[in-house]
């Protein structure tokens, strides 16, 4: 990740903020920074979003596909994620620069929607054992700040609410080959739920305290995180410890509590939101980047 | 030829623009803090964010350092859901490998290198939507990117693709003019001198035709110099009236 060089002096001072729960620019332990969620953005894609959190800034685009199911689970889509760490956020990333990266962030997608419950994957089914929607989640990495995984997580929400998969007909043809026909209607289309799709919390442990949401000077003085995927009902998908350091049990358990109560009150305000600006949708301007 | 008629006999083309005319072109610099220089350009429906970084000290292979003017260093790059079909790859194929080569070479004659010696620049381009003309967008981005970085360049970097059907030169191809089998030339201009800074072509064309194409990328180039221009100083403009000068 790019990081930044901090000084003994620097370290001290964050360190005695955050015991004091005040940190560098005056949020609590536990606040994010101001975040901006589009969704709709590129045009080619099937669903999109762009979350900007402080200086961090990623999109995320959805392509839906037909593709052949995985043979353990023939009644069932999947999702493939890609995370691509782009030159643009820093120099180092440049050529195969941002591949470790990218591929530590998709192996944790990957354990974060392995969870069945997370989204019905029966209903991307086509025809079982033969056909099925594949959706592949492209995210990309513009700009870092510090706080990757929950950005990336609230943008993959919001691109697979704004997701739009045609519907799809099956008929038997003559030889009793079986035909795909794609709705003519481009309104015609399935919505994926994202009810029980988790959010990701990231908790960097500074000092004897832990904060949400750490800018990369806290990053800087932290000693480990732990990254924890919550669902809207407060229910703990995925967790997982990360950075050189050690935490005691104490810090995890307390961390995790501070994790589920942060994910949980995340998430109803994301929908809202969401729905707000579906419910704009035709006469809503799309800005993107251009303001 | 058979198919879309890219051209219909009261000459409007598939998107309803004339032959000559460009695409919507809307930009916006400083779309990043952290770079030293960013900009974002939609031209129609293809969209690019450029980056700017430097100029710094070299970085990797020092022995590639010049002594008398700096490397410039570019990587162009798709997003993976820029194109119809999904592209498995961002970047290291071959072709995304040549066009950072064109964009090197286009900007090596744009930017003054001279004044930064045993430094590099580097320069990256991501496309996020792809709909033609790639190459173009890419220049006409990282111009506005160069400029937002305050590195000194001779001229504005103006590009367009243009292509040749029915006797007449199109400009600014789209997507379905490229891949409809158009005798394609993509051009990049230094606009106040005239000066040529790369020229491409890989299709057949007869002789007599190639003037005429060049000037109608010429003019094309020229008319896409204007709006960067008034980009550039409606971005200074706002600019300065937030610093209060």
């Amino acid at each position: 990740m790019a990081t930044v060089q901090v000084s003994e002096a620097e370290k001290v001072y964050i360190l005695h903020g955050i015991r004091d729960d005040l940190r560098v620019d005056g949020r609590g332990c536990e606040d994010y920074r101001h975040m901006e969620i589009e969704t709709d953005v590129v045009s080619n894609t099937d669903g999109s979003a762009k979350v900007t959190l402080g200086h961090t800034a990623v999109l995320v685009g959805v392509k839906a596909e037909i593709g052949k199911p995985r043979p353990m689970i023939p009644n069932e889509g999947y999702l493939e994620f890609f995370v691509d760490c782009s030159a643009n956020a820093t120099p180092e990333f440049e050529g195969r620069g941002g591949e470790e990266l990218g591929t530590n962030l998709s192996n944790v997608l990957y354990k974060v929607f392995s969870n069945k419950h997370s989204l019905d994957l029966h209903s991307l089914s086509i025809s079982p054992g033969e056909h099925c929607w594949v959706l592949y989640v492209d995210v990309l990495l513009l700009q870092c700040d510090g706080n990757l995984y929950d950005a990336i997580s609230i943008a993959i929400k919001a691109a697979l609410f704004n997701t739009k998969i045609p519907r799809v007909n099956i008929t038997s043809d003559d030889e009793g080959g079986k035909e795909i026909e794609l709705s003519d209607d481009p309104y015609d289309c399935m919505r994926v739920n994202v009810e029980n799709v988790p959010c990701i919390v990231t908790l960097c442990k500074v000092g004897h305290r832990h904060v949400v949401d750490a800018t990369l000077q806290e990053k800087a003085c932290s000693v480990a995180s732990l990254i924890i995927a919550v669902t809207h009902n407060g229910t703990i998908t995925c967790s997982r410890k990360v950075g050189g350091g050690s935490l005691d049990p104490e810090s995890i358990f307390e961390m995790t509590e501070t994790g589920k109560r942060v994910g949980k009150a995340l998430h109803a305000p994301l929908m809202k939101l969401l729905q707000q600006e579906e419910s704009l949708s035709k006469k809503r301007v799309r800005v993107g980047f251009l303001c | 030829m058979a198919g879309i008629e890219l051209l219909s006999d009261q000459g409007y083309r598939l998107d309803g623009r004339k032959a000559t005319e460009l695409r919507k072109v809307q930009a916006r610099l400083g779309v990043f803090a952290q770079a030293d220089g960013s900009a974002y350009l939609e031209q129609g429906n293809t969209k690019v964010l450029a980056v700017v970084y430097g100029p710094h000290e070299m970085r990797g292979s020092r022995s590639r350092t010049l002594h008398d003017r700096a490397v410039i260093n570019c990587q162009y790059s798709m997003a993976t859901f820029s194109t119809a079909e999904r592209k498995r790859r961002p970047h290291g194929d071959r072709k995304s490998t040549e066009m950072s080569l064109h964009l090197k070479q286009t900007f090596e004659a744009a930017v003054m290198t001279q004044l930064f010696p045993r430094s590099q620049i580097d320069i990256y381009v991501k496309i996020l939507q792809s709909d033609g003309g790639n190459y173009s967008v890419c220049v006409n981005a990282a111009t506005l990117a160069v400029i937002d970085a305050g590195i000194p360049m001779r001229d504005y970097v103006c590009a367009c693709t243009v292509g040749f059907v029915d006797e007449t030169p199109l400009a600014d191809l789209c997507y379905a003019e490229e891949s409809g089998g158009v005798s394609s030339l993509a051009l990049a201009l230094l606009p106040r001198g005239g000066q040529i800074a790369l020229v491409q072509m890989d299709a057949r064309l007869h002789q007599d035709h190639l003037e005429a194409l060049i000037e109608a990328a010429t003019t094309a180039c020229k008319g896409v110099s204007k709006v960067l221009d008034e980009v550039v100083r409606q971005h200074l403009q706002e600019a300065s009236v937030l610093t209060g000068e």
